[in-house]
């Protein structure tokens, strides 16, 4: 199929789009970069708002869409349930909930403004082709709260470019952005790298920079965690570079966000380098121990009900020797929680199992007697913070504590699993870029995970990226339009 | 591990769908994995005819080819599918014919043909096979009536008794965990699923074939098909009640139930069949399964070759060519009849039997 789709789009674009003699390309009104969620909702927005347009992506059209291929819900405000949704979730619950997780590091104003639009997303998105579903099994703690598409992320995408692409939006893949002309905060070109046509250089009105963060960049992320960047898996594709991000941040637009900060989860040590997407999470966690390659504790595993502390444990164990932890529980347990791409390593024994995990076994069976010696009586509920708690050792599991007595003895090696960046470019409510000297930029706009860093400083919440990337790309879109036309 | 290779393949990608579950709300496919941790080969079997082949998880998938996880679910349940029909046919001997089917439905309907031609022309003279006959009893001058009878029924009730041993086969092995016994509110159910084709709309939006926009016709073409079919032996069945309780003698005037019903139900045949197979020339050959080619087509080949020789002998009753289509029609009729159990015929009786199991799942599990 890949092949056919190729043929699509872009064998339409070498007709109508004129190339001069000198090699220059027609001005478009407004030029989007990147493929995502939230560059598709600028773009359609923008062409909308009666705008020319032109969407470049940098990864090939399968790969199009960044982290959005591997989304599948949307956190968004409404005041009532819906078809979808299980209950209300107000403006002022998702506030509440966004101060908790970003621990107060977050900008009420534009938080605020985001919130509140959130709420027009939920049909918008529905009018650009997207389809919703109830929340998918195994995610009921979510039903309230997030909408899910159905079909998930790569639907919802492929949903948006066949509305932009009905709408007259020009798309080009494996499009390489290699450099921005930006003089005084004002866009003026963006230099294109091209597989087949070589270099050319694109004007446009306004600019839309919806390229993502730099998780995908290995040598970035070793500026802020060192050798340790070596052992993390990206979950996504390998063209979140953040080379849109560095350009603006280079050419004077203002940062935000802390650099050293990245949504980054506990997946499995077998997944692939880039792009296990979603499938490679562990959420075993509660239901066992974890311990590190010197078979030791290092965090209390039961300290809150998945998926609340589910994103803190990348950090976790990147923290810890060489970047790998194992999940450690026994026979009785496996139906607690979903089925695993990878299969569970099996020992009938403590000792054979540390063998087959490379791990000391007389330390493992030293750190799981401990445990079991701790383990009080009480009664298991993995669905409420139940009284099954350790006693006397450190640290503590909290609660869902059980002795590891049943074999076969099952593990699962974990690395951490980095979705995304919060470095960003700062923006205000129009989604306009601030430049270092605090003024707005004339004709740039940013758009997703490229500006999240305004909204979220730390810490994550299921489904807030997209809500990101809707609302400030049909913001941005919406914009860019406006600017263009005046 | 499975017993074959693209059971070994269906159980990977079960295993990669079962961890990710963003599919579903597309079909039945995903709902019924998802009451399951493990496959048994029956269950793989299961899914496989459960799966209608809307396209839409491949285009939907974020893991499909050109990704390394190399998934692609409508193709490894195509091929399961097919060769699932040849591990439940009955008897066992005949689950050969599945293998190179093409080749022996287009023998089989090239041979009756030719039988019935060389028949009526060995027991009828020239001036009968080529004489105009009009009026009651027209066609039973060139075969008398109860040999047509004896003859069709013969063949009609072993391609029941055939199908009957297949699907009991299948609907044994995909048992568990909730019983053999189908309730009525199931069986139902799947009439219903069945008869609107429910599962095969992408989820809603329609289905994939050609490329990863959602316009695929294939929906409407198989109701025609379907219909056409339904329609066709409705219009048979009136007839023999015509025949045995009203003493009244095909053929009928263009007005008459039988020829109304027949009429319908052959344009449905001539039109459907067209349809789907202009689909399945154009479909995307990473959603195909290239093995059953043969199957697929020939089967589609018979029906429309049942409609087209229904309507011709219908236009051209009263003239000449009346007893040489009347021997070409029977002869695709009997040729449709004898290959049933053996063709792309089971795929809806699988498909029925497996939406059977599968409403009778969610009532369970409500």
């Amino acid at each position: 199929m890949a092949d056919r789709r190729d043929r699509g789009p872009a064998g339409r674009m070498s007709l109508i789009w004129p190339h001069r003699a000198d090699g220059m390309s027609s001005k478009y009104d407004v030029l989007v970069i990147g493929g995502g969620n939230a560059a598709l909702c600028a773009a359609i927005s923008a062409r909308r708002g009666g705008a020319s347009v032109l969407v470049l992506e940098g990864a090939p059209k399968f790969y199009r869409g960044g982290n959005t291929r591997h989304t599948r819900n949307m956190r968004c405000a409404h005041d009532a349930a819906t078809e979808i949704l299980t209950g209300p979730y107000t403006e002022e619950e998702f506030w509440e909930d966004l101060l908790r997780v970003t621990g107060g590091q977050t900008d009420e104003v534009l938080a605020r403004h985001m919130i509140r639009e959130s709420k027009d997303i939920l049909n918008w998105i529905v009018e650009q082709g997207v389809r919703w579903q109830p929340s998918l099994g195994g995610t009921l703690s979510l039903g309230r709260t997030n909408s899910f598409f159905l079909g998930g992320g790569r639907a919802m995408l492929n949903a948006l470019y066949l509305t932009a692409e009905r709408l007259g939006v020009d798309v080009e893949y494996d499009a390489e952005v290699v450099d921005l002309v930006i003089e005084d905060g004002m866009f003026l070109a963006a230099r294109l790298q091209r597989p087949v046509r070589g270099e050319t250089e694109i004007r446009a009105t306004s600019l839309v920079a919806a390229a993502g963060g730099f998780e995908a960049n290995i040598e970035w992320l070793k500026q802020y965690w060192g050798e340790a960047a070596d052992n993390f898996l990206i979950r996504g594709t390998p063209y979140n570079r953040g080379s849109i991000l560095k350009m603006l941040l280079d050419k004077g637009v203002q940062e935000v966000g802390d650099p050293t900060q990245c949504h980054a989860v506990a997946i499995d040590a077998r997944a692939p380098k880039f792009d296990g997407g979603i499938i490679t999470r562990h959420d075993s966690v509660v239901f066992g121990i974890v311990v590190n390659k010197h078979a030791q504790r290092f965090y209390d595993e039961g300290e809150d009900i998945w998926p609340k502390r589910y994103a803190i444990w990348g950090r976790l164990v990147a923290a810890q020797p060489d970047q790998i932890a194992y999940i450690i529980f026994d026979s009785t347990v496996v139906t607690s929680f979903m089925p695993t791409l990878f299969p569970p390593i099996a020992g009938q024994t403590i000792a054979e199992l540390a063998g087959k995990l490379a791990l000391d076994p007389a330390a493992l069976e030293q750190t799981i007697t401990e445990f079991n010696a701790a383990v009080r009586p009480g009664t298991f509920d993995h669905t409420i913070l139940d009284d099954c708690v350790t006693e006397g050792i450190t640290p503590p599991k909290t609660h869902w504590a059980r002795r590891i007595e049943t074999p076969p003895f099952l593990a699962y090696p974990v690395r951490p699993g980095i979705t995304f960046t919060y470095l960003g470019t700062r923006v205000n409510k129009e989604a306009r870029m601030l430049m270092k000297d605090g003024k707005p930029s004339a004709n740039m706009f940013a758009a997703g995970e490229i500006m999240a860093g305004n909204v979220l400083g730390k810490g994550y919440a299921a489904g807030m990226g997209m809500t990101i990337g809707s609302v400030f790309g049909r913001i941005a879109g919406r914009e860019a339009a406006k600017h263009a036309r005046n | 591990m499975h017993g074959t290779r693209i059971l070994d393949e269906a159980d990977r990608l079960m295993t990669v769908c079962n961890s990710c579950r963003y599919c579903e709300g597309l079909c039945a496919v995903f709902p019924a994995m998802e009451m399951r941790r493990a496959f048994s080969d029956g269950d793989l079997n299961y899914l496989a005819n459960l799966c209608h082949s809307c396209g839409a998880c491949y285009v939907d998938c974020q893991f499909s080819p050109p990704h390394e996880f190399n998934v692609n679910v409508p193709k490894t349940l195509a091929v399961a599918r097919a060769e699932s029909y040849a591990a439940y046919a009955w008897p066992r001997p005949l689950s050969g014919a599945f293998a190179r089917n093409g080749l022996v439905i287009s023998l089989t309907a090239a041979l009756s043909m030719a039988i019935f031609i060389l028949g009526f022309a060995a027991l009828n003279d020239r001036g009968v096979l080529f004489g105009v006959h009009t009026g009651p009893g027209a066609f039973y001058k060139l075969m008398p009536h109860n040999a047509m009878v004896a003859l069709f029924g013969a063949a009609f009730l072993y391609a029941i008794l055939a199908l009957v041993m297949s699907v009991r086969a299948f609907w044994r092995d995909i048992g568990t965990p909730i019983g053999n016994r189908a309730d009525g509110g199931s069986i139902f159910q799947a009439i219903r699923d069945a008869g609107e084709l429910r599962y095969l709309h992408g989820g809603g939006v329609g289905c994939y074939n050609e490329d990863d926009k959602p316009t695929d016709r294939r929906k409407l073409y198989h109701h025609l098909t379907f219909y056409g079919f339904i329609l066709c032996f409705a219009a048979t069945s009136v007839a023999t009640l015509y025949h045995y309780l009203l003493g009244r003698e095909a053929p009928y005037p263009w007005w008459d139930l039988p020829v109304v019903l027949g009429t319908l139900g052959g344009i449905g045949l001539i039109v459907g069949p067209i349809g789907l197979f202009a689909a399945k020339m154009r479909r995307d050959p990473a959603l195909l399964d290239e093995y059953s080619y043969g199957m697929d087509v020939g089967f589609i080949a018979m029906l429309f070759l049942t409609g087209l020789t229904g309507m011709l002998l219908l236009v051209l009753r009263e003239t000449a060519a009346m007893g040489p289509l009347l021997a070409l029609h029977l002869g695709a009729v009997f040729a449709l009849f004898i290959t049933m159990p053996y063709g792309k015929f089971v795929h809806g009786l699988y498909r029925f039997t497996a939406l059977v199991r599968y409403a009778q799942e969610r009532r369970t599990a409500a």
